[in-house]
């Protein structure tokens, strides 16, 4: 490499640096004081992203600390942590020096996506990322040697690396990625970058600790409801409470002489809201605040209304989409000796975010910051600048701490629109807008509600020879994301779980197989909630397979077995939870087993579930065996902690999550009547991770999809009784 | 002009006396460990101690306290991280998202106050804060450990007194 190479190299890089922009960066853990600082230069700096940076994804420092970017949002999944593991592991640093922090996502787009995807959600987080991140950490490995190398004047070849110290084997001579980091800022990066062989991993499938626990023991940690900056302003919202209704006017004389009240506005064309001095204060303004509403069309919706709409579909032939088929459904069906048929139902349910919506923005008519939560920078960005009316250059996202995201804060930015609208009307002024728990409870983009009618058939030999699935029900695709959806019409993402092929391909060889789905979509915003589709569809199929079983007589663990000879992965999933459980062992004195596996977000998942019900009907969750082969395991402890908290999520939905709709709006309004589990019902969970390698699953989502059928499997087995309405809080499990 | 003692400091504050504690040690006093997530005293996210209790901050009128009585938030619960909690939760990687973990803890610490060694039934009756990412599992494992880390360190001191 000849020195004009390089200085061409710097030059390219200087300039890319400069063109970055103006703003924060706000790294992962800002303590408050920090950010009043970062607010009080008043955006002027230039971007903090950290140097010097060996390439996008690598900083390293001269004390050998080593900055890892993460284009990807840390939500309590676990990502930030795995995908440092990711880079550390080929970039071989010292691992106990290894920081991180975000780019923007105007960055990015400056930098012509050099990070890539921000999107955080299809528990994509590591597998859709493995690849580049690891070339990343490799390619800096190559540039930091090649450094040493240049300033020894020896061949690189004769170099090796460990822990960030480099030793020049022939001479023994060390030095360390920190002395030469601002020498291999001036490299050109290697044509080609190896990637270790997994057998050779060092730091991938090791149980690190997280990188990010610290400041989340004392309250240091910033959340976006935590963020400030001098003179911000607090908002309060509310919106009409009826889907797609509008704001028709409000009497702000009412409120306006309130204690620290500056301003009421409209904001877009369906809600209002109160500028206080501090929250408290808009909302307390807000609740006193006269509004009067038009609310449109939907105004008499109900949930009984929304039933009538989808029994329709469970036997219509109209705006029907097949997602699977193979064989003679009909014919197989005609011919049995004995049809099985049953018909389920999945509510709305709302992600219920601990942290509720919020964004801070400040507007001018040259530039617009938000500082928020999201699942996803760059879609913040493009609703941060729709909404400033200003073109995406001028635009920033500066992406804080999400307290809880599960899909609700990926594909919708409402909330950052908002808060934008509502700056927009105070020039230069920062205001932070945050939903109280009521308005996020009632402005959802909520689980869709299907049902499902599904009709097997047994032969003489009590096989299936049959399987009719006719789901029923709304489309997410056709409300959130129409440029998915297929050539025809049909939502693939309807389909998870009953795929023939893929990420989310069916467990069972039928021979004779129809899978449907008659889209029909009520005017309540549907959206990807933790889990989507798979969520109803692995109960869908898993209890009504254990419905078959029981009709054919046989054990389930067998009945499933049988039709998995072509699903190996899967087979050895369920497997390993059945031994493990004891299945076929006899079980604690009144204790149930049940059992449910599926492969969705490419990875292979299985429960067995064991629980009790009193003679009052009380259930009683007592132990959930899961595995899981996710092809890889980057960090099998936080794995552990995903599919512990998969069971949260999923037996709080199966337990208690719904969302009615009376008068076209959602009738929960808090934790009081759309409660989630607690810890006095939270199961021992015993986590079996068994990666078979060769491919790359998610985590954060799969899990879930296994815990509610498990469950009711095994309350069948307890009770006699198949639950096919949900959530159980409804039911009486036993009769009085 | 109310008078109150926030971890250990005399603070005044000029606030009408219906403002919930919640929203005084978070927007007036820049305390913001301590969280909003239901408003009604039911998540448990915005747990302090009043007088070594804990108490859901979002249901407690800033004009129900005096001057006399000792607030604790998650910011004053320990100097360094080394609460027994705070070393436990560390070494299980017990937060996910991490919003509900100054409350939770805030929560056990209450608890192990009451009770140094508690039960399984102890800790399902006193620590009853939503947590939607899940971590009950390692929360309670978290407790348990931190009474561990409690004896050794109180089996430490009792060593040096006797040396």
């Amino acid at each position: 490499m000849t020195k004009e190479r390089i200085n061409v190299s710097r030059r390219e890089f200087l300039v890319k640096s400069t063109a970055l922009g103006t703003g924060f960066s706000l790294g992962l853990s800002l303590p408050l004081a920090s950010s009043a600082a970062l607010g009080a230069d008043d955006g002027a700096s230039a971007s903090a992203l950290s140097e010097p940076e060996v390439n996008a994804w690598v900083v390293v420092q001269q004390d050998d600390t080593v900055i890892i970017r993460i284009a990807r949002s840390e939500m309590g999944q676990g990502t930030l942590t795995g995908l440092a593991q990711l880079v550390a592991e080929e970039l071989e640093c010292d691992w106990s020096k290894v920081t991180t922090e975000y780019p923007t996502p105007g960055q990015n787009l400056a930098r012509d996506k050099v990070w890539r995807s921000f999107s955080t959600g299809g528990s994509q987080g590591i597998r859709g990322s493995h690849d580049y991140v690891r070339k990343g950490g490799a390619v800096a490995r190559h540039m930091l040697i090649e450094a040493a190398a240049e300033q020894w004047d020896v061949d690189m070849g004769e170099c090796t690396v460990a822990d960030s110290i480099i030793t020049h084997e022939p001479s023994g001579r060390t030095t360390s990625y920190g002395q030469v980091a601002a020498l291999a800022a001036e490299m050109f990066p290697p044509e080609h970058a190896e990637l270790k062989d997994p057998k050779d991993w060092k730091l991938i499938g090791q149980p690190v600790k997280r990188l990010d626990t610290d400041d989340k023991l004392n309250g240091k940690q910033v959340f976006g409801f935590d963020f400030t900056m001098p003179d911000m302003l607090n908002a309060a919202i509310k919106a009409c409470p009826v889907f797609g209704g509008k704001l028709k006017s409000f009497d702000d004389r009412k409120v306006s002489k309130m204690p620290g009240v500056h301003k009421v506005v409209a904001v877009n064309d369906d809600a209002v809201a109160v500028v206080a001095d501090t929250w408290w204060q808009a909302n307390t303004a807000l609740k006193a605040l006269p509004i009067t509403w038009d609310e449109g069309p939907n105004a008499k919706l109900s949930s009984a209304a929304i039933d009538e709409m989808l029994d329709e579909g469970l036997s219509s032939s109209d705006n029907v989409f097949v997602g699977n088929q193979n064989g003679d459904v009909d014919k197989a069906l005609k011919t049995a000796a004995n049809k099985v048929e049953a018909t389920y139902r999945y509510p709305y349910q709302n992600h219920a975010t601990m942290e509720p919506m919020n964004a801070t923005a400040r507007w001018t008519k040259d530039k617009c910051e938000v500082w928020c939560p999201t699942q996803n920078g760059e879609a913040a960005l493009e609703a941060a600048a729709e909404a400033a009316g200003l073109p995406i250059e001028q635009c920033d996202v500066y992406k804080i701490h999400l307290g809880g995201g599960f899909g609700r804060r990926g594909a919708f930015h409402d909330y950052v629109k908002q808060a934008v609208a509502i700056a927009k009307q105070l020039p230069g002024t920062p205001v932070k807008l945050l939903w109280s728990r009521e308005e996020d409870m009632a402005h959802g983009h909520y689980h869709p509600i299907t049902k499902c009618k599904l009709t097997g058939a047994l032969d003489d030999e009590s096989n299936l020879t049959g399987l009719h699935v006719r789901i029923s029900g709304q489309s997410i695709l056709a409300s959130v994301r129409p440029e998915w959806m297929a050539s025809n019409g049909a939502d693939p993402v309807t389909f998870q779980g009953f795929q023939a092929d893929g990420d989310h391909a069916i467990s069972y060889t039928v021979p004779n197989l129809l899978v449907d789905h008659a889209m029909r979509n009520p005017p309540v915003p549907p959206g990807f909630w933790r889990g989507v589709n798979i969520n109803q569809n692995a109960i869908y199929i898993e209890c009504f397979i254990d419905e078959l079983a029981h009709a054919a007589g046989k054990d389930p663990l067998e009945f499933r077995r049988k039709l998995m000879a072509d699903h190996p992965k899967s087979l050895a999933v369920l497997d390993a939870v059945a031994e493990k459980a004891g299945w076929g062992k006899p079980a604690a004195e009144g204790v149930h087993r049940g059992l449910a596996v599926v492969k969705t977000f490419a990875s292979y998942v299985a429960a067995c579930a064991e629980v009790s019900v009193n003679a009052d009907g009380k259930l009683n969750i007592h132990r959930i065996v899961a595995a899981t082969d996710p092809g890889y395991a980057v960090n099998p402890q936080q794995i552990e902690a995903q599919v512990e908290g998969s069971f949260v999520f999923g037996l709080s939905a199966l337990l208690y999550g719904e969302c009615t709709i009376e008068d076209g709006a959602v009738v929960e309004s808090n934790f009081h009547d759309y409660p989630s589990m607690l810890i006095e019902e939270m199961p021992k969970v015993d986590v079996i991770v068994m990666p078979s390698g060769g491919f790359w699953g998610g985590i954060g989502e799969p899990t879930i999809a296994v815990a509610a059928p498990a469950v009711l499997n095994a309350v069948f087995a307890a009770t006699g009784k198949r639950i096919r309405q949900f959530p159980l809080a409804n039911i009486k499990l036993r009769e009085a | 002009m109310i008078k109150l003692k926030i971890n250990g400091k005399p603070v005044a504050i000029d606030v009408d006396g219906s403002t919930p504690l919640l929203w005084v040690l978070r927007e007036q006093l820049g305390l913001t460990g301590t969280k909003y997530s239901c408003g009604i005293g039911l998540c448990g996210s915005c747990t302090v101690h009043i007088d070594g209790e804990a108490a859901r901050s979002c249901m407690v009128p800033l004009s129900s306290l005096d001057a006399s009585q000792e607030v604790t938030t998650i910011e004053g619960l320990s100097a360094d991280n080394n609460h027994p909690l705070q070393q436990a939760w560390k070494q299980l990687d017990v937060p996910q998202c991490g919003y509900c973990q100054p409350g939770m803890i805030m929560s056990a610490a209450a608890l192990l106050k009451d009770k140094p060694d508690p039960s399984d039934t102890d800790i399902d009756a006193s620590v009853t804060n939503i947590c939607r990412c899940g971590t009950f599992n390692r929360v309670r494992s978290g407790i348990h450990l931190a009474v561990q880390i409690s004896k050794g360190a109180k089996d430490q001191n009792n060593g040096e007194d006797a040396s």
